[in-house]
């Protein structure tokens, strides 16, 4: 068995945003050759801003996007050459938790029926009663109840109706689980609560993560790795102690740098690099470095040339002619 | 300093079909000329609707301030005629919104948004305002004004349209400004580039804050001096520094302790602040934070604790056992 549960190999994934064949062909770049692999039990994170393209990453690594061209290989297969009866046994197998339990929660069924759904279509339970000890033993392993079970999800606050989508999540005894945005709708207290949860569930179940979320504090936390991605590329990924210690590219550093932090003796002496402008659109990239407009120390050989993400140090690589 | 701004056991309630909500239930805080104040709490602690109290927008007939005072400049707001409070909004205070796109009217230019105010306000000319109009976008770092204020809101990115509130709330010189959560809708490198410019505009004109949000870094970063709200209620309040190194109530070093620091140098494990917020109908007798605190004693259930002093005149809290907690942190 190899080391790596996911490869992530030049993912692209582009969207045509006239459509059809007599469009005029615009396309938005929103993954544009993004390389990565996560290792059995490893929690890697995905960071960026709106439309950096992190979310349309994890949809494609769920199969929920066919991917424009790319591989996606998990545990040694290439999901993204099989057929559909092929990927529902790989479906199981990677699960998702999404930003808002809410709308991903049906309101007409019982949080015991949402759960227990799964466990029959996929064949995983067979027998009634069975299921009904399983949908249990999930809500216990979430933190809640046996007798929410009987509950609606408006029944529930926002804290619990996200451990009802992980439940969901682990009903399938997936081996990974795409993270997305899992706490940032929820207040500060819940949070905490949520993501100990995820930390308690990785060690007992040994689950690997891809947590992809805007907040780079929450993110740095819970992730082995980071990978830091501007405008459908990634810009730098090592591990969660260099990252912040010895970031490389201009982008994160800048990104560090805007993320206060609660300690206001902390705040004073600390250097507070303002990017310039705006992120550009998908539609139409800047040449070269797509970070150069913005970048405070671009050089000419920036806006001609496209930076390789290249190894730096021992598991460092960043995409900068500079660093 | 002299006060520019004091509410004084300000309550404001709203009817609803589960009963009486008490979202701001007696609650005082005052601002000083130039200073940036922070209401601090999480959904459903009233930290807006107190801020609403003060522009004594709060929707009627659902929703009435019950009691209080709400000074301003020596007047209280809370007994001045709907014209006279007119004369107060968005000339003497303004506020900016979290979302920017919903307090933008889609169908003016920009441009128009700016110049009414200056029009009805100040009565200048529609030539003075859009001259003045020219001047607030150059302020808040808009290039090619001319061009941009023909324009609508929906050509502007949510950075932008941030920027343009920010405009507009300075258009009359205003000497205070509310801003409730003005950037949890950015991006986080948009949020620092619109902090930084409220920072730098409300120290070069001398414009004092009152910031409203849920995020501690960014309290941190900008405030004078906190207030934490909990259930309707200030429950503790100090100078930004003294509150942080040295919080004095259970639900303050809760919050401080479940947020994770972008510098922690090791992955050390969050403690959060077990159950849920209490439902707004039907508080506790007591302190409203009993159920969760880790601090509780039987007092707790019976009496709610009033803001007092504890370490020092400029800090307060309510807690029954903030002795205890001060000396717990000191060990």
């Amino acid at each position: 068995m190899s080391d790596v549960l996911l490869e992530v190999d030049n993912l692209v994934k582009h969207f045509s945003v006239d459509g059809g064949l007599m469009g005029s062909g615009a396309r938005v770049r929103a993954v544009d050759g993004v390389s990565f692999a996560i290792r059995r039990g490893e929690t890697l994170g995905l960071v960026g801003e709106s439309g950096c393209g992190k979310t349309t990453t994890g949809r494609c690594i769920l199969m929920l996007e066919r991917p424009t061209s790319g591989r996606i290989v998990f545990d040694g297969v290439d999901i993204t050459a099989l057929d559909h009866q092929a990927l529902r046994s790989v479906r199981r197998r990677v699960q998702v938790i999404f930003q808002d339990p809410y709308s991903s929660l049906n309101p007409r069924m019982t949080i015991g029926q949402i759960l227990a759904e799964p466990l029959e279509v996929h064949g995983i339970v067979r027998e009634k009663a069975a299921r009904a000890a399983r949908v249990q033993e999930l809500l216990v392993q979430v933190g809640l109840l046996p007798q929410h079970a009987l509950r609606y999800p408006h029944q529930l606050s926002g804290g619990q109706r996200q451990r009802v989508g992980i439940a969901r999540a682990l009903a399938m005894e997936p081996a990974l689980i795409v993270c997305d945005e899992p706490v940032s709708a929820l207040d500060v207290s819940i949070q905490a609560q949520i993501v100990n949860l995820l930390e308690d569930l990785q060690s007992r179940l040994g689950l690997t993560y891809l947590f992809i979320a805007h907040d780079l504090s929450v993110v740095r936390h819970l992730s082995d790795r980071v990978a830091v991605m501007y405008l459908g590329k990634i810009v730098e990924i090592t591990d969660r102690l260099r990252l912040y210690e010895k970031p490389l590219h201009p982008y994160t550093r800048a990104l560090l740098s805007a993320v206060p932090i609660p300690d206001p003796a902390l705040e004073a002496r600390r250097e507070h690099t303002v990017l310039r402008g705006e992120v550009p659109s998908p539609l139409n990239p800047p040449s070269g470095c797509v970070f150069h407009p913005r970048c405070p120390i671009a050089v000419d050989r920036c806006s001609a040339e496209v930076p390789q993400l290249r190894e730096i140090g021992s598991g460092h690589r960043a995409a900068c002619h500079l660093a | 300093m002299a006060k520019l701004l004091e509410v004084k056991n300000l309550q404001t309630s709203f009817q609803t079909s589960a009963g009486v909500v008490r979202a701001v239930d007696g609650i005082s805080y005052d601002i000083e000329e130039g200073e940036t104040v922070a209401l601090v709490g999480e959904s459903g602690c009233g930290k807006s609707v107190s801020a609403l109290s003060v522009m004594r927008l709060v929707s009627e007939p659902a929703g009435r301030i019950a009691g209080g005072e709400i000074v301003f400049k020596g007047r209280d707001l809370l007994k001045l005629s709907g014209e006279e409070m007119r004369h107060v909004r968005g000339r003497e205070i303004a506020m900016i919104f979290q979302e920017p796109m919903t307090s933008l009217n889609p169908v003016l230019t920009i441009g128009r948004q700016i110049t009414e105010g200056l029009e009805i306000h100040l009565g200048m000319t529609p030539e003075q305002a859009r001259a003045r109009a020219l001047e607030l976008l150059g302020m808040v770092g808009i290039s090619d004004p001319q061009r941009r204020l023909d324009q609508y809101p929906h050509h502007f990115s949510g950075g932008m349209r941030q920027r343009m509130m920010i405009a507009m709330a300075l258009a009359c010189n205003p000497s205070l400004i509310l801003a409730d959560e003005p950037t949890t809708a950015l991006d986080v490198t948009i949020q620092a580039q619109i902090l930084e410019l409220m920072r730098d505009l409300s120290r070069r004109l001398g414009v004092a804050m009152l910031i409203i949000t849920h995020n501690l870094g960014v309290v941190a970063r900008y405030a004078d001096r906190v207030n934490v709200m909990y259930a309707g209620r200030i429950i503790e309040r100090a100078r930004a520094g003294e509150l942080y190194s040295n919080p004095r109530h259970p639900y303050t070093l809760g919050l401080l302790r479940s947020v994770p620091r972008l510098d922690e140098p090791r992955r050390t494990r969050l403690a959060p602040i077990e159950g849920q917020p209490p439902d707004l109908t039907r508080l506790p007798p007591g302190c409203a934070f009993t159920p969760r605190c880790a601090y509780r004693v039987e007092r707790c259930d019976r009496e709610a604790p009033t803001l007092v002093p504890s370490g020092g005149a400029a800090h307060l809290s309510a807690c029954w056992e903030t002795s205890r907690l001060a000396k717990e942190q000191a060990a």
